[in-house]
């Protein structure tokens, strides 16, 4: 098996390519098995961690699954449910009964109108990909203030670091707050000059992902 | 593409009139990632053929009579500029669009793992800017480096390629002179890393043994451009432009 993290450097692999033999691992996402060889399915870089060997895209759609907390923002409001776009293939729909209000039939819109921000989380996911929200729960509502930027869904993991190392990190030294979703938004508040510190961080942190000019950026928060 | 008996397509040295062996490709450039609003997106220069296509999804299959409950719908639109050839095209779908769409589409289903978005739409948009001979083969290959840099999870990277027949000998990659004067056509979809076929499809006559040797030489072109896609795909990713 190829080493997928072997150096500093990590090895980028295309759609098709061999991966080398699978005997005693498992493929994880982005990786498919044919005749005793793995293969990836996806154009980018290959890691191996637990005897499962993945690909993490390049760039990739978030693909919402029961449990995930996200942030969505309401496109559409009817007299019992709203929908909202979740950043993924499919509109994600929160019904009246799963709201942290009281709201009677037809007054949908005097608690969320089209454009509002809220924290949810996926209830359900059929096998339809029906996206069923809820925000009842700790920490789920509508937002009023801060600001929302948006990261690959699947750079979200990288971001939080392990045991939300790097957004500890990133708090403690911009003294703001900070709440990352599954589906690749990172909400934030504080003062003016936080919220521009978090803002370029954001954007170097995309940049530098892949590279080592990751850990050396993360080091000196 | 019954022949033209008066026309010359090879040199008195063997050659092709621009110069080329007959098992030699016109030079192919591909750049990855050329509009910032597509999800993917791949732009590909083949001889004189210039195309960019664009690839927009997973996302919710509208009208939902198009939708399938256990796999994804890939909708391409293939299109060529009015401004493409010597010769305005009026603007807007025709027939050859039409059925370059379809075949397209029906290729890319084999190699796309389609299973994955149940319900949903990958839109793929084919523009061709410029054209000389292939545009349907350049589309494809353009499509393919999109789709790749959008992570839609494929088999394999398909490779669109043609080969001919021209003065009864079996020529690599047409040009414009030859697919309008040669006596066959064979474009193909080719997977190179499995030594698949998604897609074939054959303009005139060719005999079992030439079938084979355009075959042979689409294979090998295939491998070619397959090289040339992935060193597109990671220079854009060490661009950083992810």
């Amino acid at each position: 098996m190829s080493k997928g993290q072997s150096g500093a450097e990590q090895r980028l692999v295309t759609p098709g390519e061999a991966l080398g033999s699978s005997s005693g691992l498992r493929n994880g996402s982005g990786v498919i098995e044919k005749e005793g060889q793995f293969y990836s399915t996806k154009f980018g870089y290959l890691h191996s961690f637990n005897q499962t060997i993945s690909v993490t895209p390049s760039h990739s759609s978030y693909m919402p699954q029961s449990g995930d907390f996200i942030i969505g923002y309401v496109v559409e409001a009817r007299s019992n449910l709203w929908f909202l776009q979740i950043n993924g293939p499919f509109q994600g729909l929160l019904p009246m009964s799963l709201a942290p209000w009281k709201v009677e039939f037809g007054e949908s819109r005097k608690h969320l109108d089209i454009g509002d921000a809220v924290f949810a989380r996926v209830q359900e996911v059929d096998e339809s990909h029906n996206v069923v929200l809820t925000m009842k729960g700790v920490g789920l509502r509508k937002i009023g203030e801060g600001a929302i930027e948006s990261l690959p869904a699947h750079l979200i993991g990288a971001f939080l670091g392990k045991q939300n190392a790097n957004i500890i990190k990133l708090r403690d030294s911009t003294n703001a707050r900070i709440i990352a979703t599954d589906n690749g938004k990172i909400w934030f508040d504080g003062d003016v000059e936080s919220m521009r510190n978090v803002r370029t961080l954001i954007a170097t942190f995309k940049q530098c992902i892949h590279s080592e000019e990751l850990q050396v950026l993360i080091d000196n928060l | 593409m019954g022949g033209y008996g008066d026309v010359q397509l090879l040199r008195d040295d063997g050659k092709r009139l621009d110069g080329r062996a007959v098992d030699e490709m016109r030079p192919v450039t591909i750049e990855v990632g050329v509009l910032p609003a597509a999800q993917g997106s791949a732009m590909i220069t083949h001889g004189l053929n210039v195309a960019v296509a664009a690839v927009y999804g997973p996302m919710e299959a509208h009208p939902r009579k198009i939708q399938r409950q256990d796999r994804a719908v890939i909708d391409v639109r293939y299109n060529m500029a009015p401004f493409s050839t010597s010769d305005r095209i009026r603007p807007g779908f025709n027939r050859r669009s039409q059925e370059i769409s379809k075949v397209t589409a029906e290729a890319l289903e084999s190699v796309v793992l389609v299973e994955l978005y149940p319900r949903s739409k990958i839109r793929v948009e084919i523009e061709i800017l410029a054209a000389e001979a292939g545009t349907r083969c350049a589309g494809i290959t353009a499509a393919t480096a999109a789709l790749a840099d959008a992570g839609i999870p494929m088999r394999d990277l398909m490779i669109g390629v043609a080969s001919g027949k021209i003065e009864d000998t079996v020529v690599l990659d047409l040009d414009k002179a030859e697919d309008n004067y040669g006596q066959a056509d064979l474009p193909a979809g080719i997977l190179p890393n499995t030594g698949e076929i998604a897609f074939l499809q054959m303009d005139g006559d060719l005999s079992p043994d030439e079938f084979n040797l355009a075959m042979d030489y689409n294979f090998k072109a295939a491998k070619e451009i397959h090289d040339i896609m992935v060193d597109a795909l990671k220079q854009k990713q060490t661009r950083g432009d992810a």
